[in-house]
């Protein structure tokens, strides 16, 4: 069980976003197969998959709260807290590490006020986590910052970096 | 062109031909560019035609494997009633490869156009295309495009007025390297963990959904059109040593190099070639101390090893690597190599998937051991313990993940043991893990 509990799950597939997941239905032979769709339609909703997400997919779909939490924990990229406005993964695998990315991720650190690897800056602006390989190697050190790949990243321009995501 | 660097005379630019023009990634600019032809041309065609065309090309898998495709594809069965699917695996996640990122973000059409022809060719009427979740730029483009396929009447029931059916779907994935594993992401797309299937059975008798299915690489589908309007002969010629490695092969070098980027070369040129001329070599008064020719899951190399290797799937077997996913990663004699080894058992610690208990104790227990030499903690017996342990990591496994783990660590003591026996007896200082 998730320690972030929301009070009452507000649903998610009502409306337009109900329409999108049923317009996947066609698309894929079982019902199953929209599980990674649809908490991905949760995430873009609120930000997090919360407990009441994980239900109400499992709802949707027909499996079990248990199995979708199950699903939900496999992956890196659904959040299963909330966390800040804007989420920076900071790739430290070798072939950026070579190049000098644990230098951004301490830069990122202590100009977001994040302070910690995982944890929400005071103000609720960033969360920075480190991740493996983003698949940019050529051009080190890559974050995303949100769903924007940003490039060339260095521990001297991430402040100015950061004055994009207010 | 060695995106992001004007292309390079010792280049062969074929699928990397139209990196960097915006116009190539809508559809009537790929028409523009000839875009299109081969799937008209294939849907003129049987199945066998399709797949001896394939065959005759010798195109291999780029996505590391290297298997021969046109014989993957004849793996699938004939009238046996069922639906075939085919996969495109977009999960590109071995560090040091970007290269099919490239190909979906310039050519996104190019791939549409070797999955529909694909299906042709294994009579699949479904293409689901998956792509790492942290692709987020490259997948908005892609499912614009593939939006766009359909409204110009290339895809869907009634593909170019033929009456023959292709759908492409864009599946996203959500991080997990393991994806990239075939069977993991069939699981992943049918909505399930991504753990590695046991095989046999096989996906051509048994995979997506249980239904017959292929999977192949973006690079190994992008290149299928340009082999069906040029043909497999001129494919073929594209050859400079070996005749088994034939085609042009996009190459993504990365670490210390002054022109990092995506080369696109005919099969066989020399690797100093690569490095040294296209890339740039390295930075002023650096010298190059190791080369992974094949993304990080294939044996390090050392200075001397790269000495008159051709970049062939044969060639660099032959000089102790292998060429993997073509993601190349250039270390000058700045590396740390126990540091660098320490953070690839690290990537498969934390990328594996846990079924199997070799590779989730034994990657995890590399990492420990590992960091441990680092802090000057390391016991004289460490060594031949984390041989040890890669023996007991190497074809134990569903996958290879564990393997994976496993060459970096052997192929880095091979040629650098110096540098962990200093760290064992204290010559160097210690250092500490991470940030």
């Amino acid at each position: 069980m998730s320690s972030h509990a929301e009070t009452v799950h507000d649903p998610v597939f009502v409306g337009d976003t109900l329409a999108k997941l049923e317009a996947l239905y066609p698309k894929y032979p079982t019902k199953m197969a929209l599980l990674l769709p649809a908490l991905w339609m949760v995430q873009e909703a609120r930000g997090w998959v919360s407990e009441g997400g994980v239900i109400e997919v499992g709802e949707k779909l027909g499996l079990t709260p248990a199995y979708v939490r199950g699903v939900v924990s496999f992956y890196t990229m659904y959040h299963t807290h909330p966390v800040g406005r804007h989420f920076i993964q900071v790739c430290t695998t070798s072939p950026c590490n070579i190049c000098g990315a644990e230098d951004v991720v301490k830069s990122l650190l202590r100009h977001t006020g994040c302070g910690e690897l995982g944890a929400t800056s005071p103000d609720g602006r960033f969360t920075v986590v480190e991740v493996e390989c983003l698949g940019a190697c050529g051009f080190a050190t890559p974050i995303l910052v949100d769903d924007d790949t940003v490039e060339s990243v260095t521990p001297e321009n991430v402040p100015t970096i950061l004055a994009r995501y207010p | 062109m060695g995106y992001p660097y004007p292309s390079h005379p010792k280049e062969t630019p074929v699928l990397s031909k139209h990196f960097g023009e915006v116009e190539a990634r809508t559809f009537d600019g790929w028409v523009a560019r000839g875009g299109y032809e081969a799937l008209k041309k294939a849907l003129a065609m049987t199945p066998e035609e399709i797949v001896a065309e394939v065959k005759a090309s010798g195109l291999r898998g780029r996505g590391g494997a290297g298997f021969p495709t046109g014989m993957k594809w004849s793996f699938m069965p004939k009238d046996d009633g069922k639906p075939h699917y085919l996969c495109c695996n977009a999960d590109e996640s071995e560090p040091g490869t970007f290269k099919d990122r490239e190909i979906i973000r310039w050519t996104p059409h190019a791939l549409i156009e070797g999955c529909a022809i694909g299906c042709l060719g294994i009579r699949a009427e479904t293409c689901y295309i998956y792509i790492r979740g942290e692709f987020t730029e490259p997948w908005h483009i892609l499912v614009a495009a593939v939006a766009e396929a359909y409204a110009k009447g290339a895809l869907g029931e009634n593909a170019f007025g033929s009456g023959r059916r292709i759908d492409i779907v864009v599946h996203r994935g959500a991080g997990a390297y393991i994806c990239g594993e075939e069977t993991a992401l069939m699981n992943s797309i049918e909505g399930r963990r991504g753990n590695p299937r046991v095989k046999p059975p096989f996906p051509a008798v048994a995979g997506l959904f249980g239904m017959p299915t292929t999977i192949n690489n973006v690079e190994t589908l992008a290149a299928v059109p340009v082999i069906l309007t040029r043909g497999s002969a001129w494919y073929a010629g594209l050859s400079l040593s070996s005749p088994k490695s034939t085609g042009s092969k996009l190459f993504s070098v990365c670490g210390h190099v002054q022109r990092p980027g995506t080369y696109e070369i005919t099969m066989g040129l020399p690797m100093r070639e690569l490095i040294y001329d296209m890339c740039g070599g390295m930075l002023p008064g650096r010298t190059l101390k190791a080369v992974i020719p094949g993304g990080s899951s294939v044996p390090i190399m050392n200075a001397a090893d790269i000495e008159d290797c051709p970049m062939d799937y044969e060639g660099i077997v032959a000089h102790g690597s292998m060429l993997g996913s073509g993601g190349m990663i250039v270390m000058d004699d700045t590396t740390d190599m126990v540091y660098q080894v320490m953070r690839l058992a690290r990537f498969y610690a934390d990328e594996s998937c846990a079924q199997c208990t070799n590779c989730r104790e034994g990657t995890a227990w590399t990492t420990k051991i590992l960091e441990r030499i680092l802090a000057g903690e390391g016991k004289p017996t460490d060594l031949d313990l984390l041989l040890s342990l890669a023996d007991n990591m190497t074809g134990k496994t569903i996958c290879v993940l564990s393997d994976s783990c496993a060459v970096p660590v052997v192929s880095g003591l091979q040629k650098f043991r110096g540098e962990f026996e200093a760290y064992l007896s204290g010559a160097t200082a210690p250092v500490t893990a991470g940030v």
